[in-house]
């Protein structure tokens, strides 16, 4: 087995147990910070080693390492990397957690990053229950009631969730006779379309696999746990939640609809690009519509973000209409809406963390003159939000307007409408809360502080928002490089 | 000089971008570099003006340079006959927007900021020849305008301005479709490539089940912008909430913007389209014109009247476009400049009574040409603008607007909708003079006594405004000759 092609992984991993270990023998906390951010690093720089190669199979077709997954690699280290900064100040406030925390947000990183190159369904079941279960724990860090609510909500119903992935992985796998997913895609290729009626267990496998992912990325009908653990988690594992793991939810959903689903566009495929496309509407209809009624800021993103889901899964629901099984014919589109999104959201919740003081109850009102009180954090959750919302200059206009492009151009002009009037929508609460930014009497005169760790991450967050809109050919040059084709 | 146009858009952004990152300004300074830039912006769309060839009909100081090339999105700009005069236009409404704003007290960076931010994005509009460029302009437009009311506005200001970015967003959310559909159809972005003339690459060889629902999307968009009657309901209240500097921005070059589109846009690109659809909009162009005239007629407030006449006098521009005539588009350009100028004259003379008088009501005003002759003055001049008086530019704007409506070819019956439309010219002239008589004129109210006329300022810019007025009304070849090609190329299409 060529381990040595899981370098970076294996780093994350190592780092994540010498955190665990500095945590314990080692009076300065801070050391904890820098070796977890200096393990990411690292990791990063073993990925670099790793990119620009012919893709490549690691343990017998287990995992993946394509320029997909070095994507996602750098991607998700990326992210980790600006929510550990983000969350200094936040994590110092909680001296016995330090250790606990970097350690586990490590893990869940780990878990994220395998699961974007993930091709096996032992190893994506796996995968995905890595980075959940090290949420699951970080999730209910804070040890009081919210906290612990949430957090119990969010094991029950991932463990319901994960009964039913595993169900219906187990079902593929009985119907297709193969674990991974090539060997599923030939096994379904070979099925005639006037037979499809007989392979029901294939269809409900699928289903339910499809269900099951569908909860990590918070896509609706399998929502409902997004609000609440939001809202109770500590902000930084929100910011987690909100991006690695709904990213990592969304490689792997990707990666297992184009790679099983490509059916040479019969009436199987068509069927369950419609349902995806179905989903998408409902998520970014309800998302929107739920999110107009939200008082705390941390509910309201949990809807926007479903939101989001809903136009990042547009374009999943194109792919059964794609013919090829291969990830690396896949659109820019999706991959520079992700940067967008992670952008937008580490701007937005690195606000929420820096100004934040009780991080379970924060209403949309506590941020009333944030712009007289500091115009960093005000500029900042202003572009976050526009760039939510679809406003250039910004690159969330970009990357949606590409996604729209791409899904018209596979027929599903219906859709683009839904999503066009859905950004309409969506126009009224993001531009309520930067009025109430600007225009609103402060609600405290207390100063806001914070270390220069949070700051610099909302410099990179806002300085990316605008450069990659101006000069996209940056994020192109970025994926030619990688290997990705358009 | 090959990037004055990138120059002329992108000045008053990078102004901006220097204005919020400078430590603090003593007030005076943001105001006068502020005005300085528009200054500047003004001078060098002047000197496109003045080197402007006449004889050509294409687009001239191109710029173009790949952005996105796997879109067919480019950094595409030029100008032509149609948009130079909005560009001088937009420039010169620029410069006497921040003039005016020298009184404001409260948050002067931020109000600066945002005028510059504005003016860059709707010169951008102007001299975009990409979709997506255009639409990027297009829509950042809407976050100053949301500052400016809501912020610097009066009344409900606040629920004016959510209103005023529901209904443009909402409309270029069509016209976002519209776009995504063209590129889905076509494959290009390009306004050049998707022209009639052009053959293979053109809208034109689409077939017109999917380029009919194209156009109206598009169409939409403009038409929240110009606006056209059904969707006209921000209009008075946006307008009426608005700082007056704002007030000038949105009547005199906002709303252009929509004509514009409709020009480059729907009439360029879809010459089928708007033929057979012509009938529908002339219908609408009339009853803008007859139904703000009338509305105008019953308002009690000063700047929600000025808010109906100018969605009136912008029903002229539909006409005109629609009648598809070279004359009726070339009285069309012409009237988008005059409306901008005169609208925004009896902008800020109205904007000059309610500040000194502290009163919006026009039941409430009388007698003030005895305590303020130069505005009073003003305000007849720009009314009689309005109104279409022989040697102002309104005449001549409206008068070629009728008189190439009226003998178009291309529409069936357009000699019908003229007549219609002659009966507006009425109305304003009756609405313009009661509303002059009953603010200005009657016995002197007592508690006006105190009331103190414009300043040397605002005798200024209002004095430069009645000087253009009256120049382009004695002369109005000044502008024709730029516009005359331009049109003649985007008519040629029309076949008729």
């Amino acid at each position: 087995m060529n381990l040595d092609l899981l370098r970076p992984e294996i780093c994350l991993a190592v780092t994540a147990v010498v955190v665990i270990a500095v945590d314990l023998l080692c009076r300065h906390k801070w050391l904890v910070t820098v070796v977890s951010i200096a393990g990411l690093l690292a990791s990063a720089g073993l990925a670099l080693s790793l990119s620009g190669g012919a893709s490549q199979s690691i343990g017998n077709g287990l995992f993946a390492l394509d320029a997909y997954a070095i994507y996602f690699k750098f991607l998700f280290l990326g992210i980790t990397l600006l929510a550990i900064l983000a969350s200094v100040d936040y994590v110092n406030r909680l001296p016995k957690l330090n250790g606990e925390f970097h350690a586990l947000v490590l893990t869940a990183a780990l878990g994220a990053m395998l699961t974007a190159a993930a091709q096996d369904i032992i190893s994506i079941f796996l995968s995905i229950e890595l980075t959940a279960i090290s949420l699951y724990a970080l999730v209910a860090m804070l040890k009081n009631s919210k906290s612990s609510e949430s957090a119990v909500k969010y094991i029950l119903l991932g463990a319901v969730n994960s009964a039913i992935l595993l169900f219906g992985l187990a079902l593929v796998f009985g119907f297709s006779g193969a674990t991974s997913l090539h060997g599923i895609w030939q096994a379904v290729h070979s099925i005639r379309p006037e037979n499809i009626a007989e392979n029901a267990g294939f269809l409900l496998g699928s289903a339910l696999t499809l269900s099951g992912l569908a909860f990590k990325i918070a896509a609706v009908p399998f929502h409902m746990w997004a609000p609440d653990v939001y809202e109770g988690s500590p902000t930084p594992i929100t910011l987690f939640l909100s991006t690695v793991s709904k990213l990592a939810g969304f490689s792997i959903l990707a990666r297992f609809v184009i790679m099983t689903m490509s059916f040479q566009s019969d009436a199987l495929s068509n069927t369950f690009g419609i349902t995806l496309a179905v989903i998408s509407a409902a998520s970014m209809t309800a998302g929107n519509l739920l999110a107009i009624k939200q008082h705390s800021i941390k509910r309201l993103l949990a809807y926007s973000s479903i939101a989001q889901s809903g136009y990042m899964l547009m374009l999943i629901a194109t792919a059964p209409i794609n013919s090829s099984p291969s990830t690396d014919g896949y659109g820019y589109s999706l991959l520079c809406y992700m940067i967008a999104f992670a952008l937008a959201e580490l701007a937005v919740f690195t606000v929420i963390i820096i100004a934040s003081k009780h991080a379970d109850h924060d209403t949309t009102d506590d941020y009333a003159g944030l712009a007289k009180r500091s115009p960093l954090l005000a500029c900042a959750m202003t572009l976050g939000l526009l760039s939510l919302m679809g406003m250039p200059p910004l690159v969330g206009f970009l990357g949606k307007f590409c996604v729209f492009i791409e899904v018209a151009q596979h027929g599903l002009v219906w859709l683009v409408i839904i999503a066009v009037v859905n950004s309409v929508i969506s126009a009224y609460y993001y531009l309520k809360i930067i009025r109430t930014i600007w225009m609103e009497a402060p609600a405290s005169t207390d100063n806001i502080k914070s270390s220069i760790a949070p700051k610099l991450v909302l410099l990179v967050s806002c300085f990316g928002l605008l450069l990659f809109c101006v000069l996209p050919m940056l994020l192109i040059k970025y994926f030619e490089w990688l290997g990705l084709h358009y | 000089m090959t990037h004055i146009l990138s120059v002329i858009i992108f000045l008053p952004l990078v102004a901006a971008i220097a204005l919020a990152f400078l430590p603090r300004l003593p007030a005076k300074a943001i105001k006068y570099s502020a005005t300085a830039i528009a200054l500047a912006v003004l001078a060098m769309s002047l000197h496109l003006f003045a080197n402007f060839d006449r004889s050509l009909s294409g687009m001239q100081f191109e710029v173009i340079n790949p952005w996105i090339p796997a879109l067919s999105a480019n950094y595409h700009l030029g100008v032509d006959g149609i948009s130079l005069p909005l560009v001088v236009l937009t420039a010169l409404l620029g410069l006497v927007s921040m003039l005016i704003s020298w009184k404001i007290e409260t948050r002067i960076r931020e109000f600066f900021i945002w005028l510059l931010v504005l003016e860059s994005s709707i010169l951008g509009v102007f001299c975009s020849l990409n979709l997506l460029l255009f639409f990027i302009f297009w829509e950042i437009e809407v976050i100053p305008v949301y500052f400016l009311i809501s912020i610097w506005g009066s009344g409900s200001k606040r629920n004016s301005a959510m209103k005023y970015v529901l209904f443009t967003l909402a409309g270029s959310a069509l016209m976002l479709a519209g776009i995504v559909c063209t590129y889905y159809v076509t494959g290009s972005l390009e306004m050049y490539v998707l022209e009639p003339g052009n053959g293979m690459g053109s809208i034109a060889m689409v077939p017109v089940m999917s380029s009919v629902p194209i156009f109206f999307m598009f169409l939409a968009g403009f038409a929240v912008k110009l606006p056209v009657v059904p969707l006209h309901s921000w209009q008075p209240d946006t307008y009426s909430d608005a700082p007056i500097a704002v007030n000038i921005l949105l009547s005199g070059a906002l709303a252009k913007m929509g004509a514009y589109g409709i020009i480059r846009i729907c009439i360029s690109l879809f010459p089928q389209s708007s033929q057979r659809y012509a009938p529908i909009m002339l219908t609408l162009a009339v009853i803008g014109i007859i139904y703000g005239g009338i509305l105008a007629l019953r308002q009690t407030h000063l700047k929600r009247l000025i808010a109906y006449s100018s969605m009136s006098h912008m029903g002229f521009v539909l006409l005109g476009i629609f009648a598809l005539g070279q004359t009726s588009m070339v009285g069309a350009s012409l009237q988008m400049v005059s409306h901008g100028l005169i609208t925004a004259l009896l902008f800020i003379t109205a904007g000059i009574v309610i500040e000194k008088t502290d009163k919006p009501a026009i039941a409430s005003m009388g007698g003030l040409a005895r305590q303020m002759p130069a505005t009073a003055t003003f305000f007849v001049l720009a009314g009689l603008g309005a109104l279409g008086l022989p040697a102002t530019s309104g005449f001549a704007a409206e008068f070629t607007t009728l008189l190439g409506s009226f003998s178009s070819t291309v529409v069936d019956s357009a000699q019908w909708f003229t007549a219609v439309a002659l009966l507006g010219v009425l109305l304003s002239a009756v609405y313009i003079l009661w509303t002059i008589q009953r603010v200005f004129y009657g016995p002197a109210l007592s508690g006006f006594d105190n009331v103190r006329d414009a300043g040397k300022l605002e005798r200024f810019y209002c004095g430069l405004l009645v000087i253009i007025i009256f120049v382009i009304g004695i002369c109005p070849t000044i502008l024709t000759s730029v516009i005359q090609n331009s049109v003649t190329g985007i008519v040629s299409w029309m076949g008729g």
